[in-house]
């Protein structure tokens, strides 16, 4: 095993993520495709296992939905289920 | 047609003589069994058979149709991904065990019986565990241990099973079985456990996440596919399932997104995606079942690549905890851009292997009217992404960078997984030629504009959410922590209880102990009173006395003799 803690030095090479800006440039570019994703359900007309489904933007907003409600939920679970890292070792 | 030998076997054999192999030999003589046994599956042909009659039972040994070949062949494709992967192993135990395990699995998916089923199901939990403690850590022991015990109790209940099927119908045949009997429903039980039905899950998430490296990879191609295949082959149509593979789906990706232990995130995962496969069983529709078969296929692969790229990282840094990982791409750039094409299958992206094989399980849903088991399987695949897609890559290769700076992953690591890789995009780019490996033939045309832009829309918003909610810093920050789950009941509470319940044994025979002790001094202590001088016992009393009481038990016994 070869690992090094590494402050982060003048030396070393940066990279592109480094940047915050960079970051967030990449952060809009996901919104700006997302949207154009839901802009094309009005051009597409989709065709769906399920009637409701064909909506525009149902899949958009139901990912969006889900993952929210996902993460508030566990939020909610750690709070019960959450123990010291040695609960089980006596 | 009769075949010479059974498949699986070559694989076994080669495990048990790769110790007797010269260590720089034994990765290459490795290597050569799942080539071999790949070759021999091509030759193999549905219909064909062995059989034969042992104690009076008329076993098949193999049989050879279109659901075991698509098993056969993955297991062969994981079995040689595996010995690369593990090709930097120098012990012998584990690369062994490994390959004995992956025979044993194999051979399990040719029996056409269910004593043969038995056997080889039995072998691939010792193989197993064995591969598990091949870690060598006290942690490691005990969570093999907890693992030989719940896979062994699946073994008694296929044996129990077993034997009451053949008791109410009189054959042991490994076919539809349906849970109209006795015996189809320990059976079901005994496939369940190795599905990780919920509630009979938690070995999964408790072992695999402690075993070595190399072994995490290993363990997660077989066992619980092995359990896929038995339900699909015995239960197809049960309803029932439907519900329990949906429940599997959804219930553990909550666990995923609060923990800590990337590995194990992997495991809970894993737990999610066997939910699609057990929903595709119970629909038994053609179509479904193609679904299961495809994505218990694809599964093995993408799991498996990102098994082996959580491996690397464990390998390289020594941790694969979120709280330490971080920016690893800058120095692992091939694992990360490899994870990321495991997370991108698992997520079932278009041009990768899961939006080929998850959507027939999908539209089968669909195509059955079930709507409320549809929405809660999108609900899952959309958490797929959150917690295996995105997480998975995010905490170890990007998120805060933690300052480490290791090597790159060994070169065997980087094949193994650049061989994983191809595979998950060559199944997501040319489906046409995987679905021909299907049971059944497929009508069914992936990339459609719709279905596209349906899953990319599912997918870039599940995206957005995970990157709103880190922003605004809402999303639970990873936590050392142990977060209880239904394995509680085994490791707390019920030692708690036999703790509890000894202590109150030991109590009670100790005061036992001492009121006799007590007695027994107090008696002592009589006895010697009475016999010391002047007392009762020391006096002698009179002969009279004596010779009276011996008259009246003679006249005594002379009566009863009469009577």
């Amino acid at each position: 095993m070869t690992v090094s803690r590494h402050g982060g030095g003048a030396r070393e090479r940066s990279y592109w993520l480094d940047d915050p800006a960079n970051v967030t440039k990449l952060y809009r570019g996901v919104w700006v495709a997302g949207l154009l994703l839901v802009a094309a359900d009005f051009v597409l007309h989709r065709h769906d296992d399920l009637a409701f489904a064909e909506t525009i933007g149902f899949y958009a907003l139901y990912g969006f939905v889900a993952c929210v409600s996902l993460v508030l939920a566990a939020k909610l679970l750690r709070r019960c289920v959450k123990r010291p890292e040695d609960y089980y070792d006596h | 047609m009769i075949i010479d030998l059974p498949p699986g076997l070559l694989l076994l054999g080669a495990g048990l003589l790769a110790p007797l192999v010269p260590v720089r030999m034994r990765a290459a003589f490795l290597l050569l069994a799942p080539a071999a046994e790949f070759v021999q599956l091509l030759s193999l042909a549905p219909g064909m058979t062995l059989r034969s009659e042992v104690f009076g039972f008329a076993l098949e040994w193999v049989r050879v149709d279109r659901l075991s070949l698509a098993f056969g062949y993955i297991f062969a494709i994981a079995a040689l991904l595996n010995v690369i992967f593990a090709w930097h192993l120098r012990s012998r135990l584990e690369p062994s065990a490994a390959m004995v395990y992956a025979g044993a699995a194999m051979a399990a998916v040719f029996a056409g019986d269910l004593l043969t089923l038995f056997l080889y199901w039995e072998l691939t939990a010792v193989a197993a565990v064995l591969v598990i403690w091949a870690r060598g850590s006290e942690r490691a022991f005990r969570a093999g241990f907890r693992y030989i015990v719940v896979q062994l109790a699946s073994g008694m209940l296929l044996a129990a099973g077993a034997a009451l099927r053949y008791a109410e119908t009189g054959s042991l045949a490994f076919g539809a079985i349906g849970l109209d009997q006795a015996g189809g429903v320990l059976l079901l039980l005994a496939f369940g456990v190795k599905c990780a039905f919920p509630f009979l899950h938690n070995w999964l998430q408790d072992a695999y996440p402690e075993a070595t490296v190399t072994g995490t990879v290993v363990l997660s191609a077989f066992t619980t596919k092995l359990g896929i295949y038995a339900l699909a082959r015995s239960f197809p149509g049960t309803e029932m399932l439907i519900w329990i593979g949906t429940a599997m789906a959804a219930f553990p990706i909550f666990y995923a997104v609060i923990e800590n232990d990337l590995r194990r995130v992997l495991a809970y995962s894993m737990n999610n995606q066997l939910g699609f496969m057990v929903v595709g069983v119970g629909l038994g529709t053609e179509m479904s079942l193609n679904g299961t078969v495809a994505h218990a296929f694809a599964d093995i692969l993408f799991k498996g690549l990102l098994f082996m790229s959580m491996g690397a990282v464990l390998f390289r840094t020594g941790t694969v905890n979120g709280t330490n990982l971080g920016g690893l791409y800058k120095s692992m750039p091939w694992t990360a851009g490899f994870c990321i094409i495991g997370a991108a299958s698992i997520s079932a992206f278009p041009l990768f292997s899961g939006f080929v094989t998850k959507s027939l399980i999908m539209t089968a849903t669909a195509a059955d009217g079930r709507l409320l088991e549809w929405l809660i399987l999108l609900f899952a695949s959309a958490g797929v992404f959150h917690h295996a897609g995105i997480k998975i890559p995010y905490f170890a290769f990007f998120a805060h960078d933690a300052g480490i700076r290791c090597k790159e992953a060994p070169a065997n690591m980087l094949i193994a997984m650049g061989l994983a890789a191809a595979l998950c995009v060559g199944i997501g780019v040319f489906p046409g030629l995987f679905y021909s490996i299907l049971p059944f033939a497929v009508a069914y045309e992936p990339y459609t504009a719709s279905h596209v832009v349906a899953q990319l829309q599912l997918l870039v918003f599940s995206a957005l959410a995970f990157a709103v909610l880190m922003r605004t810093g809402i999303y639970p920050q990873e936590l050392r922590s142990v977060n209880l789950d239904f394995d509680w009941l085994y490791r707390r509470a019920a030692f708690c209880a036999v703790q509890r319940a000894t202590t109150f044994t030991s109590g009670c025979i100790h005061r036992l102990g001492a009121i006799l002790s007590h007695a027994a001094a107090w008696m002592l202590a009589q006895g010697e009173r009475r016999t010391s001088a002047g007392q009762f016992m020391a006096d002698g009393g009179s002969t009279r006395g004596m010779a009276l009481w011996v008259m009246v038990m003679l006249v005594s016994y002379l009566v009863l003799y009469y009577i």
